[in-house]
């Protein structure tokens, strides 16, 4: 990158650093003319000058002037007006002249802001290009938060000084030159004075603010750093957790706060150390024109007039001049933060442009085999970790690289895939060199999975389908106001040096997929999920997500009759005990008391619940029907029992877990709460809402302390009916009521289908209704696909985090099988799984592989040793070197890796 | 049947026999009601013992894998205990238990389990006595 900020902007921006010059030159002329009108009206029309007899009148607007050479040119001879006129005349004049100034300082600054915006836009684009042309080593120094930060903020103040970058000085320069000069015209010595003070302030202002542009840059040092390690702390926090290190790290950010405030202080001090300075520089020179200029006018050398015209003159000076001095202080100010920048961003290797450039067409050819000669590879610290490797890998080829961790089989699963470089021998693809090929070739042709897999915020889907993502294969179709944002878009783009690459267009070039003969986009998707055994966690995202109604009606209304599938086959299989359904007139006894009162999806129950019991509404209707009583009653008797139980327990005793209801802490409270109602005393209010609340969680089935009779059920069911016949509106938001025929909003799909309580009794009740639902599901195909396309739209959260580390594994390895390539490499892929279900899936995907066309040649760098079994050939490493390399049975044979190994 | 009847079941059990009555109503209350239909595994040989059942009505089989496929070797109802070895002696599951009628029974997780037992010195004995007659039967 350029290294000098002035030359980046004026290389990036010349014509239009010329043309707004050019611009402001003009504006110039409309400005000085508006200065000249008020003396003209205050001495014609207003002071008479010229219209001394009535009836006089004066030219409006002549123009004429002489040229040398060509003599006196008369443009326009003038409109003779008297005085009125006259003065209404040059009013609207000098109005017109405003509103031009205006016209010209609102287009000026715009552009001007354009101008610094497309540069600032250049910058940050070319800053996060260079983050992908980065060697791979590189990213082990630096700080995500902190390269971050220097693309965000850092470069922020760029985009606000390029558009003053050449105007600024040019203008102000101009405004102060013009006012010395007029001064020296008044009168040499005073004109030398001015001069004199004026130099000082240009000569020692800025030196003393280079101390601030110093303190400056420490403290945008210490601000990167500061957001490096918050970053880190998000990123790090269940480490942080796990060891209880939070006041470690509170004290580690206080103490860069510290430093970041200390900086920002001595900032402060100096700032209005110069201010000060630079407004006494500036009163001293009035001072000195008094003084001096005073004493010449009484001694004669000078007349007053012209002393009262230097003053003024002088006034003119300073504010141009400090602005001045700012220009040249924001100058170095952003040049410092450029420089900075700049060196962060420069690094040796950086890989070559072409190398990553775009191709739509996606015939890339790899050459085979895929091979290395003694390939050398160094850690970080210089230790050797890979010794003259020379091995061939030809298509169709499976290989299993088996070894100790860190034996060197991985580092030659990483240079095979391009992902380390080499410090010795080559890798290479037939004849090419791998690292001179371009990432379209190797990107494509070679799918690589890592042991630990990254993943994109967003969707399951956009994560799954991000390996396929390499250029756009056909624009999107806009029309009408989208076609017009996408043109400005692309137009904006190229003035500022950015790519046009349309994000909303398609990205996915089916001759990619890995789609084995299923038809389309989806088909792959399922294929390769099927194969990871990912599919059924898809579905249960699916399953357990909620969706607004109105957005698809169709496919809430299949949901609602899977729900009425789901009750006939129970019927039908004689189960339909392991779902209490909720029925209109039915107490569901597996649900607790509140639910079968409120009997309606909730959005959020406990702030439902909260929000409900509250209203005079629910209260009124309680006191009234008596169930408040009956309730208290049960509560009391639910309470009795549960400090009979739990009363001599210690508190941290493993059977409070079952007391759902209460708190070991509370126990104490509630035995004293039961004691005074023994004593007949009158309970307070809030003792009665502590016992029916109580109640409100009792399961009977669960709890079993029989304090809940049919009699008290159907008394609940029935003011049920009573609290959803009246629903104030404002309750309505919270609660809807159970419908078996419509779909509730507030729940999930599967909270729509079961439609009940399962029944705890059964301990196979969940796997036995999957399996059932499974069965019925695939009756309904359609039904089927939008599921899964659902589960698909599911945000897995920074970094995949929202998935478990099974899923995540898993999904790494479909988004690898997805692409259609040359040489799978498999990086301890799917290792730390248990091995029953590690087996499974690597011969899944060894078949799945099998079956594409391309006859691919498959690597695994193995975890599990004995997998190696599905493998044709075994690659044996130990300490960096490649000791064995046969076919399987020779290897497990004759081997001693392998048996140490096994051992 | 409320957590009093349950008490009562219990108190029938040997093996719980010299716990006292407050005891086994806590007991019977961290535990879970669970119902099998016929035909049903409460648990299968192999597994990871984590629970062990008390047979509440019903009749369940006891099943061990043999060289001709599951050998049926007992078979037990009410008031019995299953599923209480390997709980004792952290190991997985010794045999395959099996609903032969519709079993209503109480699940006792291994903490509870444990817990009860050790509070209670006859029960500890009565642990030893049932392990020794295993074992004798075993070999």
């Amino acid at each position: 990158m350029e290294k000098s900020l002035a030359r980046y902007i004026w290389v990036h921006t010349r014509p239009q650093q010329l043309f707004i010059l050019l611009i402001v030159a003009l504006s110039m002329i409309p400005y000085y003319l508006a200065f000249d009108l008020p003396k003209q009206i205050v001495n014609g029309p207003i002071q008479g000058t010229g219209f001394e007899q009535p009836g006089n009148t004066q030219l409006f607007m002549p123009i004429a002037f002489d040229l040398p050479l060509f003599g006196h040119v008369e443009l326009f001879a003038g409109l003779p007006l008297e005085r009125m006129p006259s003065l209404l005349a040059l009013s609207l004049t000098f109005l017109v002249l405003v509103i031009i100034n205006g016209l010209f300082k609102y287009f000026i600054n715009t552009y001007k802001g354009r101008l610094g915006e497309r540069l600032l836009r250049r910058i940050r684009y070319e800053l996060v290009d260079r983050i992908l042309r980065f060697p791979p080593r590189y990213f082990k120094h630096i700080k995500a938060g902190e390269v971050s930060s220097m693309v965000k903020d850092e470069v922020e103040p760029l985009g606000g000084f390029t558009a003053d970058a050449f105007v600024q000085p040019a203008l102000l320069g101009g405004q102060a030159l013009t006012a010395l000069i007029f001064i020296f015209i008044q009168h040499f010595w005073l004109g030398f004075i001015a001069f004199a003070m004026a130099a000082i302030q240009v000569g020692i202002i800025p030196r003393m603010r280079r101390r601030l542009i110093e303190l400056g840059r420490e403290r945008q040092l210490t601000a990167r750093q500061l957001a490096g390690r918050v970053a880190e702390i998000v990123d790090g926090i269940d480490t942080i957790h796990a060891y209880d290190t939070s006041n470690y790290e509170r004290a580690d950010i206080a103490a860069r706060l510290g430093r970041i405030f200390k900086i920002r202080y001595d900032i402060y001090q100096w700032k209005f150390l110069v201010k000060f300075l630079n407004n006494f520089l500036a009163q001293l020179t009035p001072f000195l024109f008094y003084c001096i200029g005073g004493y010449l006018t009484i001694v004669g050398k000078l007349d007053v007039g012209q002393l009262v015209a230097v003053i003024n003159a002088y006034k003119e000076l300073p504010g141009p001049l400090k602005e001045l001095i700012d220009w040249e202080l924001v100058r170095q100010d952003v040049q410092v933060k450029y420089e900075q920048v700049v060196e962060q961003f420069e690094a040796d290797e950086m890989i070559a442009p072409e190398i990553q450039a775009i191709d739509t067409e996606s015939r890339a050819v790899l050459n085979h085999p895929l091979s290395t000669t003694n390939l050398l590879i160094d850690d970080d610290i210089g230790g050797r970790v890979l010794e003259h490797v020379t091995v061939k890998i030809a298509p169709g080829e499976t290989v299993a690289i088996i070894g100790a961790a860190a034996s060197g089989g991985d580092r030659l699963a990483e240079a095979l895939a391009r992902v380390v470089w080499p410090a010795g021998g080559k890798v290479t693809a037939g004849d090419d060199d791998l690292f001179t090929l371009p990432e379209a070739v190797t990107g494509r042709r070679i799918s690589y999975v890592s042991p630990d897999a990254y993943f994109f915020h967003g969707s399951l889907k956009d994560n799954l389908l991000y390996g396929l993502k390499h250029a756009p294969i056909e624009p999107a179709a806009y029309k009408g106001p989208a076609a017009d944002q996408r043109r400005w878009d692309v137009l904006e783009a190229r003035r500022s040096g950015n790519p046009d690459f349309d994000l909303n267009g398609n990205w996915i070039d089916p001759s990619t997929l890995n789609a084995n003969g299923t038809d389309g986009l989806f088909g792959a998707m399922m294929a390769v999920l099927d194969v990871v055994e990912l599919s059924d966690d898809v579905l249960q995202l699916a399953l357990h997500s909620s969706i607004a109604v109105n957005t698809n009606p169709d496919f809430t209304a299949q949901i609602v009759e899977m729900r009425h599938d789901l009750r006939e086959e129970l019927d039908r299989r004689d189960l339909n005990n392991l779902i209490v359904p909720f029925r209109d007139n039915e107490y569901n006894t597996e649900a607790p008391v509140a639910e079968n009162l409120f009997f309606g999806m909730m959005p959020d129950p406990k702030a439902s619940t909260k929000a409900i019991v509250k209203t005079p509404y629910f209260r009124n209707m309680m006191r009234e029907s008596g169930l408040g009583e009956a309730l208290f009653e049960m509560g009391k008797g639910i309470a009795e029992s549960a400090v009979e139980l739990f009363k001599d327990l210690p508190p941290d005793h493993p059977f409070f877990e079952q007391l759902t209801f209460m708190r070991a802490d509370e126990i104490p409270t509630y035995q004293h709460l039961l004691q005074k109602l023994r004593h007949n005393a009158a309970p307070s209010e809030e003792d009665r809402i502590a016992l029916i609340k109580l109640s409100f969680f009792y399961v009977e089935p669960r709890h079993r302390f029989g304090v809940l009779d049919e009699k008290l059920m159907r008394k609940i069911v029935e003011v049920r009916h009573q609290f959803h016949a009246n629903l104030p509106a404002e309750l309505q938001a919270h609660i809807e009521r159970y419908n078996p025929n419509a779909y509730l909003t507030s729940g999930t799909l599967v909270d729509n289908i079961v439609f009940g309580k399962l029944n705890h009794r059964f301990s196979d009740a969940i796997s036995k209704l999957r399996e059932i639902g499974g069965e019925l599901l695939a009756k309904r195909p359609e039904l089927y696909h939008a599921l899964m396309e659902l589960g698909l739209e599911s945000n897995i959260g920074a970094g995949g985090r929202r998935l478990n580390s099974l899923q995540r594994l898993k999904l790494g390895l479909a988004r690898a099988l997805i692409r259609r390539s040359d040489y799978y490499i498999f990086n301890r892929a799917f290792s730390g799984v248990d091995h029953h279900l590690q087996e499974h899936v690597v011969e899944a995907a060894l078949a799945f592989i099998a079956k594409s066309g391309d006859n691919p040649a498959v690597v695994w760098v193995l975890s599990n040793t004995p997998l190696a079994k599905h493998f044709k050939r075994v690659l044996a490493f130990d300490g960096g070197s490649l000791v064995e390399d046969g076919t399987y049975d020779t290897i497990v044979e004759s081997g001693t890796v392998y048996k140490q190994l096994i051992a | 049947m409320i957590l009093n009847d349950e008490v009562q079941m219990l108190r029938r059990v040997p093996l719980f026999s010299g716990i006292d009555a407050g005891k086994l109503k806590l007991l019977a209350f961290a535990s879970d009601r669970v119902s099998y239909r016929e035909g049903q595994e409460l648990f299968h040989q192999g597994d990871e013992g984590d629970a062990a059942y008390v047979v509440l009505s019903g009749v369940v089989d006891v099943y061990k894998e043999g060289p001709s496929g599951d050998e049926k070797i007992a078979s037990t109802g009410s008031c019995s205990v299953v599923g209480e070895i390997a709980i004792l002696c952290g190991t997985t599951r010794n045999a395959t238990v099996k609903a032969s009628t519709v079993v209503e029974a109480l699940r006792i997780r291994k903490d509870c389990f444990l817990k009860v037992l050790s509070s209670c010195p006859r029960s500890m004995a009565e642990t030893m006595r049932i392990m020794g007659e295993r074992l004798a039967t075993a070999h």
